[in-house]
């Protein structure tokens, strides 16, 4: 089960509180965790990455383990304690704006 | 008993206002979508239930959101509006040739007759419709594919399609217009479209008569009186009697052409209301005086409406979606300025007092007249 937290729009948006979890079939990658997030909260879908493309929306950022994996491929693996469910994966925006 | 039910789309929210026929008792809604800009909600004039809602930020893109119920509940709905096709490039602020791209939808128009159907005006300029209440988009690209498309650019405020008129007289007809490109009609149900700006004149532009590249603001039509359309243009408050075929200036007395909105009575298809702004560097009331002006006589002769309104120390501005008219049998006119403030004047623009001063920047207004 890997643990992904939400900013809180996307929160509200998902109707959930604090984390949500989510199961990743096969190698647990970026995009494998977004795909699934989107599966069980499809109000997300265009949120976090263009629907098309897939590419990351600018003021949308990842990290885990104290790491910004935000530019990092989306195919690589993740850290082992978001694997194992230690870590939680986060999507952040970005502070921006006022 | 009647009632009205005003939306407002403001920077960081909608908000609902409800009240009775008389229209001096109020309730605001707490926010919904609280943080989010929504540029614009209507409800569809086949289901006064069935409302939709353009909700967005820079960090999380484009939403729609969908109520069943009066906006008592929503829903997200379907937010992918992919341009048909290789979308091709228009002109960048430098007149450099520049990809199509998707930034947010301006506007939402429900159908006249069909409350699943819905039509969006988006940034980068294009039309989509929806025919399943919003869970999904297509866009009718004979607009942006028209020969003149390479040649739009866009206005300060992006190149955005701002207004859908769905002409309840001749099945077919619409009419769209965009900033800075300009009118637009189809007699086709938005399958071909041609320029309908024949008659407007902008010194901005290298070619002051040009067939496409006017800054069109907003423009207005009565049911009653199909082929009459009023525009407020960047500068200039123009009419048309032929459906757009050529344009007058009706400006008049104004103090200023300039300005963004315009609407028409509901039952008086001769009485124009605007907003008018200094200049387009100066964008709030002329010294300070926030006046609504109103014709009634299609235009050219305008009287300024100040009752209830500040008459000093006003520096807002009323942008172009912000704007609208109940049909009750006074009409009610509403407009939402940039500082937070709705106003109502339920005797047709005689007098006016806010409904809610402090809510953010207010986006847009409409109203729907509920019995």
């Amino acid at each position: 089960m890997i643990r992904v937290v939400l900013p809180a729009h996307l929160r509200v948006l998902a109707r959930v509180d604090g984390e949500v979890h989510v199961q990743v079939p096969g190698p647990v990658t970026q995009r494998a965790v977004l795909d699934a997030l989107e599966a069980s909260y499809p109000a997300l879908r265009g949120t976090i990455r263009d629907q098309r493309s897939g590419k990351r929306r600018a003021f949308v950022r990842f990290f885990a383990c104290q790491q910004d994996l935000s530019h990092e491929p989306p195919d690589d693996p993740l850290p082992e304690p978001v694997v194992a469910g230690t870590e939680p994966y986060l999507i952040v925006g970005a502070m921006a704006g006022g | 008993m009647s009632s009205v039910r005003v939306l407002v789309g403001t920077r960081k929210g909608a908000f609902v206002l409800t009240s009775d026929g008389k229209r001096e008792q109020w309730d605001v809604s707490a926010p919904y979508f609280p943080g989010w800009e929504i540029y614009h909600l209507k409800g569809s004039p086949a289901d006064p239930s069935r409302l939709y809602a353009s909700q967005s930020s820079g960090w999380f893109g484009q939403l729609v959101q969908r109520s069943d119920d009066g906006g008592a509940s929503w829903q997200p709905v379907g937010n992918e509006f992919c341009y048909d096709g290789e979308p091709g490039t228009h002109q960048w602020y430098d007149g450099t040739p520049h990809p199509w791209e998707f930034a947010r939808v301006w506007h939402l128009e429900p159908s006249l007759d069909d409350p699943d159907t819905v039509y969006a005006g988006v940034e980068d300029a294009g039309l989509f419709k929806s025919t399943d209440g919003g869970q999904s988009w297509h866009e009718l690209p004979g607009l942006r594919t028209h020969k003149s498309g390479p040649s739009w650019q866009p206005g300060a405020g992006g190149m955005c399609l701002h207004t859908i008129i769905l002409d309840r007289s001749q099945p077919g007809r619409m009419f769209a217009a965009i900033s800075a490109a300009g009118a637009f009609r189809s007699d086709d149900s938005g399958v071909t479209w041609q320029p309908v700006n024949q008659g407007l004149h902008s010194e901005g532009i290298p070619d002051p008569a040009a067939e496409v590249g006017h800054c069109v603001h907003r423009i207005a039509q009565h049911p009653a009186r199909p082929d009459v359309l009023y525009m407020q243009k960047h500068w200039d408050v123009m009419r048309s009697d032929d459906a757009g075929g050529s344009w007058h200036e009706v400006s008049g007395n104004l103090p200023t052409d300039f300005g963004f909105p315009i609407d028409v009575h509901a039952h008086e298809p001769d009485t124009v209301y605007v907003v008018p702004i200094t200049s387009d560097s100066h964008h709030f009331p002329p010294g300070g005086r926030l006046r609504v002006y109103r014709s009634k006589a299609g235009g050219d002769e305008w009287e300024p409406l100040t009752t209830g309104l500040p008459q000093r120390d006003c520096y807002v501005n009323v942008l172009r979606d912000a704007m609208a008219v109940d049909s009750l049998d006074s009409c009610g006119v509403y407009f939402g300025t940039t500082g937070g403030q709705v106003y109502v004047s339920a005797d047709a623009g005689d007098s006016w007092a806010p409904i809610v001063r402090d809510l953010p920047a207010v986006l847009s207004v409409e109203v729907q007249t509920l019995s």
